[in-house]
Formats: C-alpha cells, sequence, structure tokens
C-alpha cells in the first residue's frame, strides 16, 4: 500500500533530476535568506551556481548542532516570521533546546510524508490509532496527528505518560495502532500484564515506533508480548520531525523521503563517505522546507543504508534502524562501544528482559562497564548455578561482540527505572 | 518527457540562464513564471534549437537535444507557439495552419494533414469560421488561437507556449487556458511561460519561479501559490494587504 506511489515508487533517474532541482532552489534560498548560510558561502567562495551534481552537496560545509544553538531563536529561519504558522523546538535529549519553524506548506509536505510513513506501516483510515509521542514542543506528536488525520484514521491524541489511562483507552477505545517509543511498548506491555489485562483481548495490530535507538531483539519482544507489527520510523525536529524515513511492511529497513531530503553516510572521524552499506553518522540536508531549510545537519545518528531493493515495490532508498548516536558512544579503554551492540547481545540471551542499565565507572584509572540486566522471576529465584549460567552466558558473548570485558549484574523483574519517554540507558559515572 | 540539467545559455557574453534544472513529465502542465527579462524566452529558445546551450544538457524523450537542429527537434515533437503569435499577416488562416502540417505532411502525407486541420478546426471553432480571411484581419485572441493551431498541425508531444495571455482581453485569457487545459485532456504535455502567475499556476501541475536567470522556487503549483515569497513578487499579495 502506497499513500504516493508516483513518489514512493520513482525511478531512480527522476529522482535524481527532482532533488537535483530541489537542491538548487533550496542553495538558493538559504545563499540569499539566510544570513549564516550567506556569510558561510561568502566564507567559502562558495557559488551556488556550481552545484551541477548531487555529489557536489560534499563542498558545502555541514551543520551543526552548536550553530543552531548560537542562531537562538530565529536565526536560520529562512522566512519572515510572518510566514512561519508554527514554532517548535527540540526536545533536547542532549543540552539546550533548539527552535525550529514551519511555514503553512512545509506543514502540508509534512503531514503527506509522515501519511506515507504511517500508510507503509500498513495503517489505513480504517484504523484507531492512539498517539502516545509528548504533544507540545516535541515534534513527535504533531508529527504523527497530522499523516494519521490526512490518511483519514481515527486519531486519539492522547499524549505521552499516565500508562494506566493509556491502556484503559487502548481497551476502551478499541485502539488498533499504537504510537509511542519502542521502550514505552515494553513499558505498556509490562503494566497490562500487572493490570492483568491479555494483550491479545485488545484490538491493536500495529505499532509505529521512534524516537530513540531500538535493535531486533526489541522488535520481537514487542511482537511477543502485544501481538503486533512493528515498525521504527525516524525524523528529527531539526530536519522536521517525524516522516523523514519509514519503515513499510516488511519491516526490513526505513524507505527514506528521498523526494525531500538528501541523506549522506559519512565516517564520523574524516567526514568522507562510507562505502555503501557500512555504518557511519547520518547527514541530513532538507530539499523542500521552506521556513528551516538545513545543510548538511549533521545528525549524530548511526545507521548505514540498505544495499538493494525492497520486496514492497518502493524505490526509495532504505537506512538501517538507527543503532546509537556518536556522543552515546562510549570509549572504554580505548575501544568505541556502543549501547546498541550491548542491547543485541542481551536480546539473544533466554530468560532476560528488555530492561537494562549500562553504568559506567572509573576504577584506579580504569574504565569498568557493568551492565544490569533483570532477569525473569523464575530465574532470579533459581538457584545459584543457573544465575551463574546466564552471568557468563552474557559475559563471553559481550567481550567477543563488544571487545572490551563487561561486568554483568542480574537484578529483579521492574527494579530499573522505566521512562514514559526517551529511555536512559547510559550512566557514565566517570568524570572525564 | 522534456529534462534539463545545469543548463547555462545566453547570447554573446551574456549569460542569461544560469544553471537551470528542470522537468516535464508526459502529460502535465508545467508553469514556468518571473518577471520581463528573467529568462523565460531565452530557455524556450534554447529547447527549441534557436540558442546554443552555452553549458548542460537537454533531453527530450530520453535523447540529448545537443547538436540537434530546430527542424530536427520540432520532428521530435516539440513545437513552441512564440510569443506574439507571429502569425503570417498577408496568408490565410488556412494557409497558416497548412504551413504548421508541413512536417506531418513529409511523414505521414497530405491525408494526415487535413485530418488534422479539421481537428484544429474542431478546437477552435473561430478559426473555420475566418479559414479564408487573412491572418493579419483576425482580433489579438483569434490570432493566439491561429498561432496555437498551427504549432498544434505537426501533432507534437510536447507544446511550449510563450506568454500566451500577452495583450489579450481577460475573458479571451480564460478561452485560451481553457483550451490550454483541452489540450492536456486529449493527451498533450504542455511547458508555459507567463508573466501571468495566478492564471498559469490556477491550470499547471507543478510550477517553477525564475528570477533574473535561476530557478529560485519549484514545486507543486497550489504550494506556489501559497508560497509568501511568490505571493509578494507575483501575486500582488501586498497590495491586497495594503487595500484592506
Amino acid at each position: 500500500m502506497y499513500w504516493e506511489p508516483e513518489r514512493e515508487c520513482m525511478a531512480r533517474e527522476d529522482l535524481e533530476q527532482l532533488q537535483l532541482e530541489r537542491l538548487q532552489s533550496t542553495l538558493y534560498r538559504v545563499g540569499t535568506h539566510v544570513p549564516f548560510y550567506k556569510k558561510k558561502f561568502e566564507q567559502l567562495k562558495f557559488n551556488y551556481d556550481d552545484i551541477r551534481s548531487l555529489d557536489d552537496l560534499r563542498r558545502l560545509p555541514f551543520t551543526e548542532k552548536q550553530d543552531l544553538r548560537a542562531n537562538y531563536p530565529y536565526g536560520l529561519f529562512a522566512v519572515p516570521l510572518r510566514d512561519v504558522v508554527r514554532v517548535h523546538s527540540s526536545s533536547g535529549t542532549s543540552g539546550q533546546a533548539t527552535v525550529v519553524g514551519y511555514t503553512r506548506n512545509d506543514i502540508k509536505t509534512w503531514s503527506n510524508l509522515v501519511a506515507r510513513v504511517i500508510t507503509a506501516a500498513g495503517v489505513t483510515k480504517n484504523d484507531v490509532i492512539q498517539i502516545a509521542f509528548g504533544y507540545g514542543l516535541f515534534t513527535g506528536g504533531f508529527g504523527l496527528h497530522y499523516g494519521a488525520e490526512l490518511i483519514g484514521a481515527s486519531v486519539i491524541p492522547i499524549s505521552a505518560g499516565n500508562t494506566k489511562r493509556q491502556i484503559q483507552i487502548m481497551q476502551d477505545f478499541k485502539t488498533t495502532a499504537l504510537v509511542c517509543t519502542p521502550s514505552y511498548a515494553l513499558v505498556l506491555a509490562d503494566a497490562m500484564m500487572e493490570m492483568g489485562i491479555n494483550p491479545n483481548g485488545l484490538s491493536l495490530r500495529f505499532g509505529l515506533f521512534g524516537g530513540e535507538p531500538w535493535s531486533e531483539g526489541m522488535r520481537k519482544e514487542i511482537h511477543q508480548k502485544l501481538g503486533i507489527v512493528a515498525t521504527d520510523n525516524y525524523g528529527l525536529s531539526e530536519v522536521m520531525g517525524p516522516g523523514v524515513a519509514g519503515e513499510c511492511s516488511e519491516c526490513n529497513g526505513l524507505h527514506i523521503n528521498e523526494d525531500h531530503f538528501l541523506l549522506e553516510i559519512l565516517d564520523p572521524k574524516t567526514f568522507e563517505p562510507v562505502p555503501e552499506g557500512e555504518v557511519g553518522e547520518l547527514v541530513i540536508t532538507t530539499l523542500t522546507k521552506e521556513a528551516f531549510p538545513m545543510i548538511r545537519y549533521r545528525t549524530r545518528d548511526l545507521t548505514r543504508f540498505i544495499p538493494g531493493a525492497c520486496p514492497c515495490g518502493r524505490t526509495l532508498k532504505r537506512m538501517e534502524r538507527v543503532m546509537g548516536r556518536t556522543d552515546d558512544m562510549l570509549i572504554i579503554k580505548g575501544v568505541n562501544v556502543f549501547p546498541m551492540q550491548i542491547e543485541k547481545v542481551l536480546f539473544e540471551v533466554e530468560g532476560v528482559e528488555p530492561h537494562y542499565q549500562i553504568i559506567v565507572e572509573r576504577e584506579n584509572h580504569a574504565d569498568k562497564i557493568t551492565v544490569l540486566v533483570e532477569v525473569m522471576e523464575s530465574i532470579f529465584f533459581d538457584e545459584m548455578k543457573k544465575q551463574r549460567m546466564v552471568v557468563d552466558r552474557i559475559k563471553s558473548r559481550l567481550a567477543s561482540e563488544v571487545g572490551v570485558s563487561v561486568d554483568v549484574k542480574l537484578v529483579e523483574e521492574k527494579t530499573l527505572e522505566r521512562s514514559e519517554g526517551k529511555a536512559k540507558r547510559v550512566v557514565d559515572r566517570r568524570k572525564l | 518527457m522534456l529534462k534539463i540539467r545545469n543548463l547555462d545559455a545566453g547570447y554573446g557574453k551574456l549569460r542569461v540562464l544560469k544553471n537551470i534544472s528542470l522537468h516535464v513529465d508526459a502529460g502535465e502542465i508545467v508553469a514556468m513564471i518571473g518577471a520581463n527579462g528573467a529568462g523565460k524566452t531565452t530557455l524556450l529558445h534554447t529547447v527549441i534549437g534557436l540558442i546554443k546551450p552555452m553549458q548542460g544538457e537537454i533531453s527530450f524523450l530520453g535523447r540529448s537535444c545537443a547538436r540537434t537542429s530546430v527542424g530536427q527537434i520540432v520532428a521530435s515533437g516539440c513545437v513552441l507557439v512564440p510569443e506574439g503569435r507571429q502569425v503570417f499577416a498577408p496568408m490565410s488562416v488556412e494557409e497558416n495552419l497548412l504551413l504548421g502540417g508541413h512536417v506531418l505532411q513529409k511523414t505521414q502525407g497530405r491525408v494526415a494533414v487535413l485530418k488534422e486541420l479539421e481537428h484544429q478546426y474542431e478546437l477552435f471553432p473561430i478559426l473555420r469560421e475566418r479559414r479564408r480571411q487573412l491572418a493579419g484581419t483576425l482580433s489579438g485572441g483569434e490570432q493566439q488561437m491561429l498561432a496555437m493551431g498551427r504549432a498544434l498541425m505537426s501533432k507534437p508531444r510536447l507544446v511550449m507556449m510563450d506568454e500566451p495571455s500577452t495583450g489579450l482581453a481577460p475573458l479571451i485569457v480564460r478561452d485560451i487556458f481553457q483550451i490550454i487545459l483541452r489540450l492536456r485532456a486529449e493527451g498533450n504535455t504542455v511547458l508555459l511561460i507567463e508573466q501571468n502567475a495566478k492564471a498559469a499556476l490556477g491550470i499547471a501541475d507543478r510550477g517553477y519561479v525564475l528570477e533574473v536567470g535561476k530557478v529560485i522556487v519549484q514545486g507543486p503549483s497550489a504550494d506556489l501559490l501559497a508560497n509568501s515569497d511568490v505571493q509578494r513578487a507575483y501575486l500582488g499579495r501586498e497590495k491586497i494587504d495594503e487595500v484592506a
């Protein structure tokens, strides 16, 4: 099922023509309307007439989160404020918040792109969609809301939090599609167990998850516990919000809305493109944004392009679910460790619950990682031997996967802190 | 159908078009709007082969137009309805139309030309009434229809129109634009160049805004009509605001 088949299944050659046209007019607009870019282009003696292919984009400078902060609040807007109909602010997962704006056309584009993502996930106008992303300055709630309304689904704008009420409404309103962070989906699943509600008795069929990195293991876990098709979608407020990319029902990577965004995957050290299919930092250039265009925005998100065609028929290139952030990257005894690598291992071990916390400390000038993992009650109260076995299994797998030795501590179910939004997985106690 | 990439073109040393990229898909009406001197006519003249590009590529129906003569481009199905009609004033309406049929005559013969002539008379009934009249004696609107009919006589795939509304009364402009819509309904593809931005975007699927030789905005017509830069520069919103 497609929302805009003529775009989603476009021939590559036509897509590239469209991208080039849009890139050229975007560069013209930022170069004339945004003092920040105008100055940057002048410093580089860059003339936007010189952009003659998509590869020429690489000659342009990056835009960093810091640039957004330095131009707080409206410095990077490309239109006067009277043309802006909406202002959002980044959720500030790390650091000071930043401000982004939308024109009427931007809101229209946004709705349309989210409608693509929602349709690709399998949701139709016959669905009842419960949006448990925060509304307000965070782009998640409104973004999904617009897309869902556009396709004609029945939208429940419940917003984030109040788990019991979420479940109550899910039950009473016969919700068929759930929108939230993947970790919150598991929180909901656990709460249902506690309340004695069988998820299979609900009408829930689809889960559209985003806002934080997750793993294939977590997808399985969600599928098992809630019995739904769980798809991932990607976006960030700096370039628009949700709607940048989303998985189709094949669940094998996120189709990028390439007619509206140009994505590069670069080596975070050299800033050269990584070989096709390898992991690097995602850098995004917007092609159609009016109020807040972004040129080569460094997302700090780590992912890779997935080579090959998708059986769904979309020709839009796919990216892997975000595997972590360059700034989440922990350097342990000189080895780069990503929390996602640890999560992946944990999900492969039987009896381990999908809740964990990574604690990093420095003892006698040596880094030490401890992973706290929740395990099923049966294992916890079982004989010591069984516990030992689980710990050893996790340890040896982590050592081979991550490359550093990791301490593992089992904890009882529901002892780790639960989050209603983005889960905090890493506690770094080192004073670096 | 038509693809233009990084086109630079102009006259002598004067570069009028700077790095223009645009495309027209089959069955679309695409409007190119912009003020006088923005380079709109230069663009059409470059596509049809009257001006050689300085840089960049133009391809029509997947084939490059480099080193193609005007005659070959017209024969491959791309025609231009020039600005200011430019009908042959001392010739009759029918003679003008038949002149437009010379390509068809060569490839498909006399019968096809006469059949196409009949088709033009159906599309523009006024031309049938005036068939024996000298083209120079027609009104502005009738001359515009004649210029369109003459271009359509070659049964083109892509019709490029240069300012069809210039100097015409609003009611006639409406008729001309209705005919453009009908052309599309009959399977034609249209690249429409206009100063009358509102009317052009009103019938087009997509549009490009040209300013001093550069495409500054492009997108679906509805988006351009809602774009405040376009509104200020071409749709006169500012004036309306002031009055209100």
